[in-house]
């Protein structure tokens, strides 16, 4: 009976006695972030039978059985514990050798390295961090879909560089000097970069790191494509002279030795700021699931071969996806990092979308319309190459079928 | 051998069908390289053959293989070469390994049905003069062969498309 008369009395009458709109109880910072562009696409062709999709942004390789069969193994001794917050201190110290190993840089595994939910974990704690609301962050656009969306959350406000394909996608100098204000406080670098395969050599960077230091910014370097370098060797930002403590460095396990589902990602950078993000860490994660965590070991301990086999047969896909959409008439910058290429359909008059939804119908390749991933995305389509030589040789014909009924 | 032509080997072996055109692209060289590699390898008699893999169980005529080893004495200044020869020209022998340990040769036979392989072998292969003794093992299923794991358990359980 009272909740009868409760339900009359209300406003807009809903069930059960909310005098509200579900929407009116969400949060505001939540609802002024836009659904995932890939989200839709994804709607669309998921259940679809005999399409080919370039759409993956994931190895095409199971992990390897060493790494699995680590993880079983600790399942079975009964390794089902929490870990400590910051990481398992093997694992720790496993990832500060192999960046030092790889990449020349050093860290103190006890203060300065961070094991995370995936990089994607690591993203988040690095912004909560660092940005107050009203803080710019500056995110060179196109790229990965979750940089902004974080930054909205944390009431930052996300300031897209626009890179272009005449500059193979590279940050310039005087592009990221054209965007700073007295507010921008974090520049987000992810080289090489998904969706565009850019990367950016030492020399490159350099100037980048001046304009950095000038204006006093911090960067969260993602570098989960690190491996995945197919020009020279991969530089990272916080081995440049002066870099370091003002990276945060933000890698994992998912796409170099195929571990996505594993969600193993890792920071590092200068002690303070990982404490920061271990506070935040440690109140709303806890700690990385520790099977995950041993099977990470065994791959930086003993999984560098398998995980070089991976990146050469990547690099081999690589030279058959770039030659054969050029053959078709689309026009493709050179990627040398990640597993993406990026061709440009400017030329069909189509929108990305449009583009990308009809080949999905009536040629059934499924690949990602390039303006779901920010500024300078609208033209261009991301198609993945982590998928086998004869499938991608038979999409590469699929669509150059379809580019002839256009 | 040169890492080109290892590499070139590495695609042949997982997918023998690759035209070479596919093979330049894929290594970064050009065609003709790839040709002239390969050609010269056959000729060389790097690579014997070029087959399928096929998992005969899934196929109703299916086939009886067994694994043999053989006990043999070696004959003087010719070692295992002859007898080997003698064993290895049957078409019913698939394979033939000289091999360490407690026996000298192994050698796979592929028959119809058990009768025909236990028949080769009482027959054909243990009478044969240098040979002290047999032992046959059948195969019962074959879970993985040349790489390949018939069963596959894995497939592509990927999302169609992610970020």
């Amino acid at each position: 009976m009272i909740k009868q008369q409760v339900k009359s009395e209300s406003e807009p009458s809903t069930e059960q006695g909310r005098r509200r709109s579900m929407a009116d109880y969400l949060a505001d910072n939540v609802k002024a972030i836009p659904p995932s562009g890939i989200r839709r696409f994804f709607d669309l062709v998921s259940g679809s039978k005999d399409v080919i999709s370039l759409g993956v942004g994931e190895p095409d390789f199971v992990t390897p059985w060493r790494f699995r069969d680590a993880a079983v193994y600790s399942i079975e001794k009964g390794r089902t514990q929490y870990t400590s917050n910051a990481g398992m201190p093997e694992l720790r110290e496993a990832i500060a050798e192999y960046l030092h190993g790889r990449f020349g840089l050093t860290y103190d595994p006890a203060k300065e390295v961070l094991v995370t939910v995936g990089a994607s974990e690591a993203v988040d704690l690095a912004l909560r961090a660092l940005v107050n609301p009203g803080d710019e962050v500056l995110i060179p656009e196109p790229s990965y879909v979750c940089y902004s969306p974080i930054t909205t959350l944390c009431g930052g406000v996300v300031v897209g560089i626009e890179t272009r394909p005449e500059d193979e996608f590279k940050l310039t100098p005087a592009a990221l000097r054209a965007a700073l204000t007295p507010k921008s406080k974090v520049l987000i670098l992810s080289f090489p970069n998904n969706p565009t395969g850019a990367i950016m050599t030492r020399e490159e960077l350099l100037p980048i790191a001046k304009v950095v230091e000038e204006h006093d910014l911090i960067v969260v370097a993602d570098e989960i494509y690190a491996e995945l370098t197919y020009a020279g060797k991969h530089v990272s930002f916080a081995s440049l002279p002066g870099m370091r403590d003002r990276t945060v460095l933000v890698s994992g396990m998912s796409k170099a030795f195929a571990m996505t589902g594993w969600r193993m990602g890792y920071a590092c950078g200068h002690p303070e700021i990982i404490a920061a993000m271990l506070k935040i860490h440690q109140y709303t994660v806890m700690c990385a699931p520790i099977m995950s965590q041993v099977a990470a070991i065994e791959a930086l301990r003993g999984g560098m071969e398998d995980m070089e086999r991976m990146v050469e047969s990547f690099n081999q896909r690589r030279r058959l996806i770039v030659q054969g959409l050029r053959d078709i008439g689309l026009p493709c910058h050179e990627p040398q990092g990640a597993f993406y290429a990026f061709p440009s359909i400017r030329h069909t008059g189509l929108s990305s979308e449009q583009f990308a939804e009809r080949l999905f119908r009536e040629a059934k390749v499924a690949v990602v319309p390039g303006n779901v991933f920010g500024k300078g995305g609208e033209g261009f389509l991301r198609c993945s190459y982590a998928t086998s030589p004869t499938l991608l040789q038979e999409a590469l014909e699929r669509i150059g079928k379809f580019l002839q009924t256009l | 051998m040169d890492d080109l032509r290892l590499k070139i080997l590495e695609l042949l072996r997982e997918d023998g069908r690759l035209p070479p055109s596919t093979i330049a692209t894929m290594l970064g060289v050009d065609e003709k390289t790839v040709r002239e590699a390969i050609a010269d390898m056959e000729k060389k008699h790097v690579i014997v053959k070029y087959g399928a893999t096929i998992n005969w169980s899934k196929v109703d005529d299916d086939k009886v293989t067994a694994l043999i080893e053989v006990q043999c004495t070696p004959e003087r200044g010719r070692g295992f070469e002859k007898i080997a020869e003698r064993i290895y020209l049957y078409p019913e022998v698939k394979s033939v390994y000289l091999m360490s340990g407690a026996y000298d040769l192994l050698v796979e036979i592929e028959g119809k049905t058990l009768k025909e392989v236990a028949s080769f072998v009482s027959s054909k292969l243990a009478p044969i003069e240098s040979v002290i003794s047999t032992k046959t093992f059948f195969i019962l299923k074959k879970y993985k062969q040349d790489g390949v794991i018939f069963e596959e358990l894995n497939g592509d359980h990927r999302l169609a498309v992610s970020p």
